[in-house]
């Protein structure tokens, strides 16, 4: 009998502060292949900041981060990028100056190593591949608009269609659904879902919508100034009295 | 012994002169975020109105009414009155335009001054009065020497203005707000105060103490036309070095930078210009905001109303016009003279030297004020080969951009390192070290005399075969640049300039793609370089001075820097310009200036910006 494969993400007591306040204290996760994991708390209690450290845009101050069993503490984005995560801002990041496909052409060029041609334009370049994941998070009929002028919901799933172009086996997604009406959030988390029960993707995300977070995360867990104040399965979460106090309030009672 | 101590007093009455102009530069910067090229006009100013103030106000030379004390401060007030012009006139408008705008303002402000001093007090050097009451040497307590009373005097000076400035931002009302608009500019509009008001008073301060710096001059060296270049650049260095907007950082600097001259004049006699840059070069690798300088506050990329437009491929009547235009350079040598001849292989130059430079600036968002080192360090690759080896023209052409390119990893390798105005400032300090050793090795180089006899081979010394060279060469590596900006390369710069997180996130490895950028710009610059050496049969170390790097910048914005192929009409229009101004009137700066000037105020996108606008309007006319 072998042992268990390793989960995907594995998080070890990450800290990190700002100006002598821990912004995240000792926090500690797992996500498997295949599972979604919903990081929930109020606002500033450091869902952010773990995803910057996990992602590599902040360094931990200590603490480990794996990805199926190899350590990428601190790595630089590009590298962890390599490793195979790929993530969206909850601050939208895109690139303005190109069209939304170029911006999905950008990451698969990427992906696939060719950054560096000089000679061959990159519009005219893995089209197919962006058109189909556009498709996807149904963004095909804006593919021609420039990035720079899409409403803020259209902006997140243009992220996610960015993210999932490097065929990430982490995806890290900070409210994926800001911006957008309910039954657009039903359905790009749907989306999300059925990836992650076809091809194993590991989906660890943030979302301050309770509907979203119960709805289709395997697993929940609960955050606070920077501690994790529980874990659990949706049912378990929603009934512990210490998150009613803290955080859930009468929202989801 | 004794030698070095003179040296090392010498040395502080230097830096104490360094720091009045430099403390008004970095006031200046650190409230309105503007390089003021033109401060060193200012004191140039100073200098030019104190020398009149004194002597011209009395009759027979004999020192005038005000006596020199009060013409020195006459002259300093009134130069701070033509800060605050300067201000209210120009700046003002530009506080919200890309970085680069206002520093290309005060450039243009530069020129003008030029000419309007040249007219003023005519070409010669003037003699200055001396101080009253400061003549002549003091023997020195203890140390027993000799040393010029006046001397002494600017050695207090400086700490003594660096007293009251002190005095001034902690203990009044107006320098706790250049306190606050320094570290927060937003925050000052969140107080109620009047920014516009501020921001003049600033002017006005800085403008003040420029004014006194250069009119303290007067008893130590001879006016002239060339202090305005001079001391900005010593000005910038001793800014930089400190830290931006950093009044203890430019003390220490400017003690660091004078202590340097003194110095090395002594030890390093030939390298005195480049240790001054190498200097800069080394305190920016190591602490990228200067000594004392704080990283400054991530300004949102893109900040207000600089969405950059997408770049999309040429329409099909642009591509036909472009290709019209080919055929028309193509056939233009047939029909031209001699002189037109040598004029069009210029242009040809040009256009690939702009092209090179928009590169960076443009697709990737990095501002260069040092470009010309890479094109002159072409054209003396291209000279030294023919010169001393004797290399036919194609090894010249062939190993130019070569030579440039690597400059241009050594360089850039630092440059791509640091950002905003410490970046654009590093580029400087590599341009003018490059200036110096062309300037100063003589032995290889010939230094001020230049290299000559660099002719091209016998088969293209025909001006019109030269000039159908000049142009297939730039029209290559314009194809080479476009294409790139096109292709994955172009793309990826693109991206880090769009969104630095996201293309992280995305794999896309800064510093390399930068670097390479950096590199590559620089080759096909030193590809320009090698042919207007070949083009002109000589080379001079102006080919590598600041004025080249800012016709470059020039060019590249009147094109338009957020188009592609707009610094090609930029060029054309900017060579054509200074061309017919140089042959036309002795006023060629002030006009230049005032054409720059015009062009940042009311043309800011520039030729191929400008008609893109015009095209898109009739576009969508036509399709309503
Ligand atoms: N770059 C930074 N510098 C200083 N403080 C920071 C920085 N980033 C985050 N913080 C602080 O760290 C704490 C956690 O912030 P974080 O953005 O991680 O919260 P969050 O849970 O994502 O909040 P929200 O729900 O509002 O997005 C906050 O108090 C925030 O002010
Ligand atoms: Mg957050």
């Amino acid at each position: 009998m072998s042992a268990p494969p390793p989960p995907v993400l594995e998080a070890r007591g990450l800290v990190r502060s700002f100006g002598g306040v821990r912004a995240v204290d000792g926090v500690s996760l797992a996500v498997r292949a295949g599972e979604l994991l919903a990081l929930i708390g109020p606002n500033g209690a450091g869902k952010t900041t773990c995803f910057h450290l996990i992602g590599g845009q902040l360094r931990p101050e200590a603490g480990t981060v794996r990805l199926a069993g190899r350590d990428i503490t601190g790595l630089p984005p590009p590298r962890i990028f390599r490793a195979g995560v790929g993530r969206t801002f909850q601050i939208t990041a895109t690139f303005g100056s190109m069209t939304v496909r170029e911006n999905v052409q950008m990451a698969l060029l990427s992906h696939a190593q060719r950054l560096f041609g000089l000679w061959r334009p990159a519009r005219r370049q893995m089209r197919a591949e962006a058109e189909a994941l556009l498709a996807r998070v149904g963004m095909a009929e804006q593919a021609e608009r420039a990035s720079g002028v899409l409403a803020y919901g259209d902006l997140k799933r243009l992220e996610l269609a960015i993210a999932l172009a490097g065929r990430p086996r982490l995806l890290l997604m900070d409210e994926p659904t800001a911006g957008m009406a309910a039954a657009e959030r039903r359905a790009l988390m749907a989306l999300v879902a059925r990836l992650a029960r076809e091809s194993g993707l590991a989906v660890l995300f943030t979302e301050h919508d309770m509907d979203v977070v119960f709805g289709h995360a395997d697993r929940v867990l609960v955050l606070d100034r920077g501690r994790v104040l529980a874990e659990g399965t949706p049912e378990a979460v929603r009934a512990d009295p210490r998150v009613r106090a803290a955080y859930l309030g009468g929202v989801a009672a | 012994m004794d030698a070095l101590i003179l040296q090392a007093l010498n040395g502080l009455a230097s830096a104490s002169s360094l720091f009045l102009v430099a403390s008004g530069l970095t006031v200046i910067f650190g409230v309105s975020r503007i390089v003021n090229f033109a401060h060193g006009s200012l004191y140039m100013l100073g200098a030019y109105l104190g020398w009149t103030l004194v002597t011209r106000f009395a009759g027979g030379g004999a020192p005038g009414p005000l006596g020199f004390w009060g013409g020195v401060l006459l002259a300093a007030l009134a130069v701070g009155l033509i800060g605050v012009a300067i201000e209210v006139l120009l700046l003002r408008r530009l506080y919200r335009a890309p970085e680069l705008f206002p520093l290309l303002a005060t450039f243009g402000v530069v020129l003008i001054v030029q000419d309007l001093a040249l007219w003023a007090w005519g070409p010669q050097d003037l003699l200055g009065p001396r101080a009253p009451g400061l003549h002549g040497a003091v023997e020195l307590p203890l140390l027993g020497l000799r040393f010029p009373r006046y001397e002494l005097f600017l050695i207090a000076l400086g700490p003594v203005v660096l007293g009251l400035l002190w005095l001034l931002f902690r203990r009044t009302r107006f320098g706790l707000l250049i306190r606050a608009a320094t570290e927060d500019r937003e925050m000052v509009g969140a107080l109620g105060v009047d920014q516009r008001a501020l921001f003049t008073g600033v002017f006005f301060l800085g403008a003040v103490l420029a004014g006194l710096a250069g009119a303290l001059q007067l008893p130590r060296e001879s006016v002239n036309l060339h202090m305005d270049l001079a001391v900005i650049v010593e000005a910038f260095v001793v800014v930089v070095v400190g830290g931006l907007g950093s009044l203890g950082g430019a003390f220490l600097a400017a003690l660091l930078i004078g202590e340097l001259h003194a110095f090395g004049i002594l030890v390093f006699p030939r390298i005195t210009l480049v240790l001054v840059f190498l200097v800069m070069a080394v305190v920016l690798v190591l602490r990228p905001h200067g000594l004392a300088g704080a990283a400054p506050a991530a300004v949102p990329p893109g900040a207000p109303g600089a969405a950059e437009p997408v770049i999309r491929p040429a329409p099909l009547a642009l591509r036909r016009f472009a290709l019209a235009v080919f055929a028309l350079a193509c056939a233009l040598p047939s029909v031209l003279g001699d002189y037109a001849l040598s004029v069009f292989a210029d242009f040809a130059v040009f256009v690939l030297f702009a092209m090179s430079l928009h590169l960076l600036m443009g697709p990737g968002g990095m501002a260069s004020f040092g470009h010309a080192a890479y094109f002159g360090i072409g054209a003396y690759a291209a000279a030294l080969l023919a010169h001393h080896l004797a290399a036919p023209m194609a090894a010249g052409i062939a190993l130019a951009p070569l030579a440039a390119g690597l400059a241009g990893l050594a360089f850039g390798w630092f440059c791509v390192r640091l950002s905003g105005v410490y970046a654009a400032m590093l580029t400087l300090a590599f341009a003018q070290i490059a200036w110096s050793v062309a300037f100063q090795w003589v032995e290889v180089t010939g230094g001020d005399n230049g290299i000559l006899g660099v002719w091209p081979d016998a088969w293209a010394r025909d001006r019109r075969v030269f000039a159908w060279l000049a142009l297939a060469l730039s029209a290559g590596g314009t194809l080479l640049l476009l294409r790139a900006i096109h292709a994955p390369f172009g793309y990826a710069l693109r991206a880090l300039r769009d969104s630095a997180p996201r293309a992280a996130a995305i794999g896309i490895p800064a510093l390399t793609v930068r670097w390479l950028a950096f590199a590559f710009a620089a080759g096909l610059a030193g590809l320009a370089g090698a042919l207007f050496a070949y083009g002109k049969g000589s080379v001079f170390p102006t080919l590598l001075a600041i004025p080249r790097s800012v016709d470059a910048l020039l060019m590249v914005l009147l094109g338009g820097v957020r188009t592609v192929t707009g610094p090609i009409w930029g060029a054309l229009a900017y060579a054509g310009l200074s061309e017919q101004l140089v042959r036309a009137t002795d006023h060629w700066r002030l006009l230049l200036g005032l054409a720059i000037v015009a062009l940042v105020l009311f043309f800011p996108e520039g030729l191929a910006g400008a008609a893109r606008r015009w095209w898109e309007a009739r576009e969508s006319d036509g399709r309503r």
